[in-house]
């Protein structure tokens, strides 16, 4: 099958910045893709290129199988773009400003479907009020909407959630999973990395406009060999011999210790038991993706 | 929910017509801005100076001062407006960003490029027609070729509708564009024979205006008024559509490599 999006060895660069260097990617359709990096990490302009809105030093973009250059209106009518600054045309209405976008992708009675989307999006009240009226949150739905409009195969979200409040974060999530599961590809670039972990099953990271890691989240994950416990103790406290693996301690007599491996657990439960100090609670917690990406980060 | 890939019947020049319709609907909803204030601005330019010079000037024999002036002062209005509405559409886009609404789908640069000049050229007429209809009931003014006028009308503000796609795409700043207008736009119309037949200037300006291709949009608007014209009418014709294609070309050319549009 065709990929939904397909890089190979993009190039861009500002002069002497090198905004990415040599990137090659390729998102299997119906995909939930994350791509992750720091400010600056190059992933905004990696979207750029595939939207047609910056144009790569070297290397060639293929959106559904189309290339973003040669066949763009192809490509183009493929890929909805939500930016990550929040623009709007003060002109109009949020129904006119998502009947303009439909038509510019050549669709004529869109109006069942612009409906439908703005239904989900919970902006059927505000359907005739004019942009400028709208607050922060809404105009981020109605960027939402217009990159819905023409129906993409492919949905690229750039920090959709950036500044949003919890309801549209959950009512957009809703929405965007429910096109997912319809088959569209989506591909998200957050900076609250427990929603790229909880959305997304394959993960880019970039950073200083190099790919530095791509692979299944599951299998990142698994990357980081090490575990967290979490202890309550007795009035005994803990033993000298652990405080080496102390992270983080608590005035209520909680430690939170780094083991490199789930089994130095048995280890620090022998010694707490020779130590004869009481676990009045304990909890094994994995390494979430936040510091997965801290690791890879700090390796590159 | 409706699956991927399920886009509805796509119509090929619709993106075209949005586009320009879009752009029409951004001045008309603005209309007392962008239509009334020009018109009531030739007016005032109508009413000072055709009440300052009436009697002492005859510019074309048996044509009075005011009527001379209200086709000259209609074309500039034209060509200002056409001018405006391209060049602060797409700096204003810019500026706020919202440019990429445009430059998201799958709109080809020659279907760019005609609709904002066509909305610029739309508006540029609009404005045209409203000084002719509020100023014909205050001055005889004979119509001897409309088609003639027509013609240099369309090209004039085809001109300039491209000259603002290009200082609208070139223009980063409200200073910079507002530059453009100030030291390039309006010389160039007010020192065109708006106000005056190069006929009565000394000849170093009258030969300087000649390479003021406003000149000949003004010159040969006027022939389609009063059959009398400062050049030969097919000269002013000629120049104006080589000026306009040439125009077009170059700004579809700046559109098509994305020229500080597609960075």
């Amino acid at each position: 099958m065709t990929p939904a999006i397909h890089v190979e060895h993009i190039s861009k660069s500002y002069g002497d910045l090198k905004a990415l260097s040599d990137v090659s990617l390729e998102v299997p359709q119906g995909e939930f893709f994350g791509l992750l990096g720091p400010n600056g990490a190059g992933k905004t302009t990696l979207i750029n290129i595939l939207a047609g809105l910056v144009i790569a030093s070297s290397g060639s973009a293929r959106v559904m199988g189309f290339d973003v250059r040669t066949q763009y209106r192809e490509a183009r009518r493929s890929l909805g773009v939500v930016p990550q600054e929040l623009v709007f045309d003060p002109f109009f209405t949020v129904r006119e400003a998502l009947t303009i976008q439909s038509g510019y992708f050549g669709l004529r009675n869109n109006k069942g479907w612009i409906d439908e989307v703005m239904h989900h999006l919970d902006l059927t009240d505000r359907a005739e009020t004019n942009m400028r009226a709208l607050s922060g949150g809404m105009k981020r739905r109605v960027l939402v909407a217009q990159a819905l409009v023409h129906k993409p195969a492919v949905i690229v979200l750039d920090e959709p959630t950036a500044g949003v409040d919890v309801a549209l974060r959950q009512a957009l999530w809703k929405f965007v999973r429910g096109l997912n599961r319809e088959g569209h590809t989506v591909v998200l670039t957050t900076h609250y990395l427990e929603e790229a972990e909880a959305l997304c099953s394959r993960i880019a990271m970039l950073k200083q406009g190099r790919t530095v890691a791509l692979d299944t989240t599951q299998n990142l994950l698994r990357m980081h060999s090490g575990c967290y416990v979490e202890l309550r103790l007795g009035a005994e406290g803990l033993p000298a011999a652990l405080e080496p693996l102390v992270v983080e301690r608590h005035e209520d007599g909680a430690y939170r210790l780094a083991l490199k491996d789930y089994v130095e657990v048995e280890r620090v439960m022998a010694q707490l038991r020779a130590a004869q100090v009481q676990v009045r609670e304990m909890e094994v917690m994995r390494p979430d993706l936040e510091e997965v990406f801290v690791q890879i980060m700090s390796g590159h | 929910m409706i699956p991927a890939s399920s886009q509805g019947k796509l119509h090929p020049a619709q993106g075209f017509y949005t586009l320009f319709y879009k752009e029409w609907l951004r001045f008309w909803k603005v209309n007392v801005q962008t239509v009334l204030a020009p018109v009531l601005s030739a007016l005032m330019f109508l009413l000072v100076f055709s009440y300052s010079l009436r009697g002492r000037v005859e510019v074309f024999p048996g044509v009075d001062y005011s009527s001379f002036l209200i086709p000259g002062l209609a074309m500039m209005s034209v060509l200002q407006n056409a001018f405006a509405n391209s060049s602060s559409s797409l700096m204003q886009s810019k500026m706020t960003g919202n440019i990429i609404f445009v430059l998201l789908p799958p709109l080809s640069h020659g279907e760019f490029f005609l609709a904002y000049l066509l909305a610029a050229a739309a508006r540029g007429l609009v404005v045209g027609v409203g000084v002719l209809a509020a100023t014909v009931w205050f001055v005889h003014l004979p119509v001897a070729y409309p088609l003639w006028a027509l013609l240099f009308a369309l090209f004039g503000s085809g001109i300039m509708g491209a000259l603002g796609i290009i200082a609208g795409v070139q223009s980063d700043k409200v200073d910079q564009l507002a530059a453009f207008q100030n030291f390039i736009i309006l010389p160039l119309t007010f020192l065109s024979g708006v106000f005056y037949s190069i006929q009565t200037l000394p000849p170093f300006w009258q030969w300087l205006s000649h390479f003021n291709p406003v000149f000949y949009m003004i010159d040969g608007f006027r022939y389609g008024f009063f059959g009398h014209s400062d050049v030969p009418p097919l000269l002013s014709l000629t120049i104006v559509a080589v000026s306009f294609f040439a125009l077009s070309l170059f700004t579809l050319w700046l559109i098509k490599i994305g020229y500080k549009l597609r960075l």
